[in-house]
Formats: C-alpha cells, sequence, structure tokens
C-alpha cells in the first residue's frame, strides 16, 4: 500500500471504530448525544490518519513566518484604531455601552428574571461575538490577501489565523469590560473563576477551525459571505447571549446541544457567575468541539489551498 | 557544479472557463449546460532546465509567453500542473516589488511587514532599517502612508528590503525598469555585487540589452514552450531575428 495511512483502506475502519466509540461514550454523558459525538469523534480521528504527511517542515516554515504573524496582527489593531480618538480603549466601552442598551431594553421590556443581568449578558456576548468576529475575519482574510499570494509564496492558513489571533486581542481588551462589571456589581467570585480562560482557548480553536473551512468556501464560492451572515444572526437567536436558556420550548433543545457556543458560554458562565465547576457534558464536548472543527478546518484548507491561486 | 534550479516536465495548465465561475448560481447554471468542462489552457509545457549554481540567467519571449508563470512555478507561489520542481537554497522574488505592502500604512511600518513576509523578525528589522532608508533615499518620507507615494517611490523601497540579505537565488521580474535611471543603475550595481557573491539570478527582462549585459545563459520561450536555450548571444541574436 503505497500511500499508507491516507488511503481509505485503512481510514474507514478508523474512523468508524471512533465513531461508535464516540456515540457511546457520547450517550453515557448525556443521553441522547449520541449522534453528535460520533460524529465528533470521527472528525477528530481524520487527520490522525493523515499525520504522517505532516512532517516537521511544517514547524520549520511555521516558525520562519510567525513574525509576519505578529506583524499583521499589529498592523490590524493599528489600522482598526487608527485616527479614533479613544483608540484601544473602544474594545473595553463598546460592549459596556452595547451591556447598557441591552440591558434598559431587556430588564424593562421582556422582564427576564435573571441575577445579574449586566454580567450575564456581557459573558455570552464576549464569546460569541469573538467567535462570529473571528470567523467572519478569517472567511474573507484569503480572498484579500490575493495580491499578496499572487506574488509572494506564504503559507496561506498564515491569514485566516492572523484574522482569529486578531479577534482574539480584541477579545480579551472587551474580556476587560466583563472584569469591571463583574467587580462594579460586586459578583462574589470564586476559586473556580480561575478557569476563565479555558473557553477563550476552546472558542479560539474553534474559530480557526471554521474560518479555514469558510476562507476555503468563499475562495470557490463568493456567495458564502453572503450565507454566513444570515447564518450569524440564526446562530445568535440559537445562544442564551440575551435570554435565558430555559425559556426555550423542549423542541429546541436538540438544537441548542449541537451549538458549540451554547457550551463555550455555559461553561464560561458557570466559572465565572456561578461560582460553581461545568458539569461533565459541557467539560467534554468543549475541547471535543474545538479540536474536532480544527482537525476539519486544518484539513480542508490543506486539500484546497494550491487551487486558491486560480480563484483569487 | 551542482543545480540551483532543476525543471523536469514542468506544465502548467489553467482551466479558463471554471476560473470565471464565482458564483453559485452561475455554478449550478453551467454544471447543467456541461459547460464546466474543461477549457484547458497551457500557460507552460514541458519545460525541462537546469541553472547551475552562480549562474545569471535570463528569460526572454513576447507579452503571455509563460514568463512569468515560469518564475511562479520557481518561486512556489504557483504548484505545475504536471513535472517536478527543485529548488536549493532560499529564494527572494521581485516579482513585482512592494507586494505585501500595505498602502495604509506608513513606510516604516511597511517595512517591518514586509521584513516579516521574508521571515525577518522585529529586532533583525530594527537593525537593517538604517540601512534600508539610506538606499532607498526615503528619510523624510518615511513616517508618511504609502498610498501617498509614486510608484517609483514604492519600488525603491521594496528593492531596498528584497536585497536586504544575500539570497541563494534571486528572481528578477522586469522590475529594473521602474525609478530613475540613477535608482536603476543603483538596482544594477547591487544585483551585480550578489552575483559576485556567488547568488543565482533568473531575470526577466524586455530590455535586450540588459539582458546582453548581465546574462550568461538564456531561455527564449514561445507560446509557453522552450524554443531555444543557450548562450546568450546565440539567443539574442535567433530572438530578434525571429
Amino acid at each position: 500500500m503505497k500511500k499508507g495511512r491516507s488511503s481509505w483502506g485503512f481510514k474507514l475502519p478508523v474512523l468508524l471504530l471512533s465513531a461508535a466509540l464516540g456515540g457511546r461514550l457520547g450517550n453515557r454523558v448525556a443521553a441522547g448525544s449520541g449522534a453528535l459525538w460520533a460524529l465528533l469523534f470521527a472528525l477528530l480521528a481524520l487527520p490522525l490518519c493523515e499525520m504522517g504527511q505532516m512532517r516537521a517542515v511544517y514547524w520549520a516554515a511555521f516558525r520562519k513566518y510567525r513574525h509576519l504573524l505578529e506583524e499583521l496582527v499589529a498592523r490590524d489593531i493599528k489600522l482598526k484604531f487608527r485616527r479614533s480618538v479613544l483608540g484601544m480603549l473602544w474594545s473595553v466601552l463598546n460592549p459596556l455601552l452595547m451591556m447598557l442598551v441591552i440591558t434598559a431594553v431587556f430588564q424593562n421590556l421582556f422582564r427576564f428574571d435573571i441575577e445579574n443581568f449586566p454580567v450575564y449578558y456581557l459573558t455570552g456576548s464576549l464569546l460569541f461575538n469573538f467567535v462570529t468576529e473571528a470567523t467572519s475575519g478569517a472567511m474573507h482574510a484569503v480572498v484579500s490577501s490575493g495580491p499578496l499570494i499572487r506574488k509572494v509564496y506564504i503559507p496561506k492558513y498564515i491569514f485566516p489565523l492572523e484574522k482569529c489571533l486578531f479577534a482574539f486581542v480584541n477579545m480579551l481588551f472587551s474580556a476587560a469590560a466583563t472584569a469591571v462589571m463583574i467587580a462594579v456589581l460586586r459578583v462574589p467570585l470564586g476559586p473556580q473563576a480561575l478557569l476563565f480562560w479555558l473557553p477563550f482557548v476552546y472558542a479560539l480553536l474553534f474559530s480557526i477551525g471554521l474560518g479555514m473551512i469558510l476562507a476555503t468556501l468563499q475562495v470557490f464560492f463568493r456567495d458564502t459571505a453572503h450565507l454566513y451572515g444570515v447564518f450569524v444572526t440564526a446562530w445568535l437567536y440559537l445562544t442564551p447571549v440575551i435570554y435565558p436558556v430555559e425559556i426555550l420550548p423542549g423542541w429546541m433543545l436538540p438544537v441548542v446541544r449541537c451549538n458549540p457556543l451554547y457550551y463555550f458560554v455555559d461553561f464560561f458562565r458557570q466559572v465565572v457567575l456561578y461560582r460553581s465547576l461545568p458539569g461533565l457534558e459541557t467539560s467534554l464536548i468543549c475541547p471535543l468541539f474545538a479540536l474536532a472543527a480544527l482537525a476539519l478546518g486544518v484539513l480542508v484548507f490543506k486539500k484546497k489551498q494550491d487551487r486558491f491561486i486560480l480563484f483569487i | 557544479m551542482s543545480a540551483a534550479v532543476e525543471l523536469t516536465g514542468v506544465g502548467m495548465h489553467f482551466n479558463m472557463s471554471r476560473e470565471r465561475v464565482e458564483h453559485l448560481k452561475e455554478y449550478v447554471i453551467k454544471l447543467l449546460r456541461r459547460e464546466l468542462l474543461y477549457e484547458d489552457f497551457a500557460a507552460l509545457q514541458d519545460i525541462t532546465l537546469q541553472i547551475e549554481k552562480g549562474d545569471v540567467f535570463g528569460i526572454v519571449g513576447l507579452n503571455g509567453s509563460g514568463k512569468s508563470t515560469l518564475l511562479k512555478v520557481i518561486s512556489g507561489i504557483l504548484r505545475p500542473t504536471s513535472g517536478q520542481v527543485r529548488v536549493e537554497g532560499t529564494i527572494a522574488p521581485l516579482i513585482e516589488l512592494g507586494a505585501g505592502f500595505d498602502m495604509d500604512l506608513t513606510a516604516r511600518e511597511n517595512i517591518f511587514l514586509n521584513g516579516a513576509v521574508l521571515g525577518f523578525s522585529r529586532a533583525a528589522m530594527r537593525e537593517r532599517l538604517e540601512e534600508i532608508v539610506a538606499f532607498s533615499e526615503m528619510q523624510e518620507f518615511l513616517d508618511v502612508p504609502m498610498k501617498n507615494f509614486s510608484s517609483g517611490m514604492v519600488a525603491r523601497v521594496g528593492f531596498s528590503i528584497a536585497t536586504l540579505t544575500q539570497p541563494d537565488i534571486l528572481i528578477v521580474d522586469e522590475i529594473l525598469s521602474v525609478g530613475d535611471f540613477r535608482f536603476q543603475e543603483k538596482c544594477e550595481q547591487r544585483i551585480r555585487r550578489m552575483m559576485d557573491g556567488g547568488t543565482t539570478v533568473l531575470l526577466v527582462s524586455h530590455a535586450l540589452d540588459q539582458i546582453e549585459r548581465l546574462c550568461r545563459h538564456v531561455l527564449w520561450l514561445e507560446k509557453g514552450r522552450m524554443r531555444m536555450l543557450g548562450e546568450v548571444k546565440e539567443v539574442c541574436r535567433a530572438y530578434q531575428g525571429g
């Protein structure tokens, strides 16, 4: 067998096996989520089959271009806030102002019974905005870097990766806004709050994966951006950012259960708002979602990247 | 001597009809009409050549004969549809000067950005900043956004960065025609110095006198095929003759 581990004769049994394993585990942890877990496990196993091709060359290339990554993030930050008086402070101020509006509207209009609503909203919107900002940025990254890609050899994954890191830096500033509100409203914190960075990392890995898939799609079909815009709106309503998850009708629960952001937000709120550790399901499925998305993204991108240049 | 660049049966094909499909709707319509089926265009066909280390190699040919495509294949920007490319050593591609520039940034910021495109860290660039500024003569304009620069000024900065270190292979596409004559002279001097230092140079130009002055071996491309390969004088004479 010349192609070794990337041939289907090897791949298929591995995928089926891991899917079966995932399915069983999923049903143990949370009844009814077997199918989703099976899918995630299969996705995770996929790049393991291709590992043979991921040689040390890639790491050497990555080391060479890490300066470029830094420079590109620095450029984006500079350009985003150039000529604005408050500059980077807007990343802190913006969520606070949004919080005022949302709190005013929802506490008077809809009267959800949520303790510390401003913090409840901020914790949700922080992660949700990060994921959508990162993935939308990554989606356009390859196409908009076309002039550069056509003239110099640069590993193309640098571009979506950079947009995700840029959004991540932005989110860290916005996280300061959440911290301020936690202090102002005197939300009691426990030692669990020290785990606050874990959902950040999960969301970042997930965004990189999804961003790479979107960037690939966008190269071949420019319609992707329009569709994704609609999708993000739907996604916002499927994620309990503003409303409490209890108001969802029962038939919606399976849908929400396929939503990685639901778990990321849940993890974050458990540790910073409710002084508890996330449940077993959330603890396990968060890294699973993140790594599965990353695996799929890297694979799709790698398969298609040589053809990018013909379409940009 | 071993070869710095070795091409074996390299071909580069583009699917022309497929490339114009940018929307899902178009794709479906074309799929139904079966228009997606190939409209093949061969930009390069069966290119086999070796470029020795330290050689200065020119490529001539009319517009659209595949010169730039060949350079892109060698520098790794395009992956050939068939054949093999083997390159030994680092490449500094001067395919279009200032390709990595973001015109909203200032010259100083762009120098760091472009340096990173070539794999230099911020600290390494800081050490070289002075040299770049001196060579490109852009002292006064260092903190001006580059969108206000003329194309000649952009090219100066681009050339200064790209030729900072001595690469093993230098790829020069038509760029010596930008900038005023004084700067062109400066560029040529710098390229000559690299040649003396053992750098392999690939040069594309329509200025035959330049090719004759600088190159040792020349490839004549015609419609993506090798028409002639040999000593500079022979090929240039044949090229001019027909």
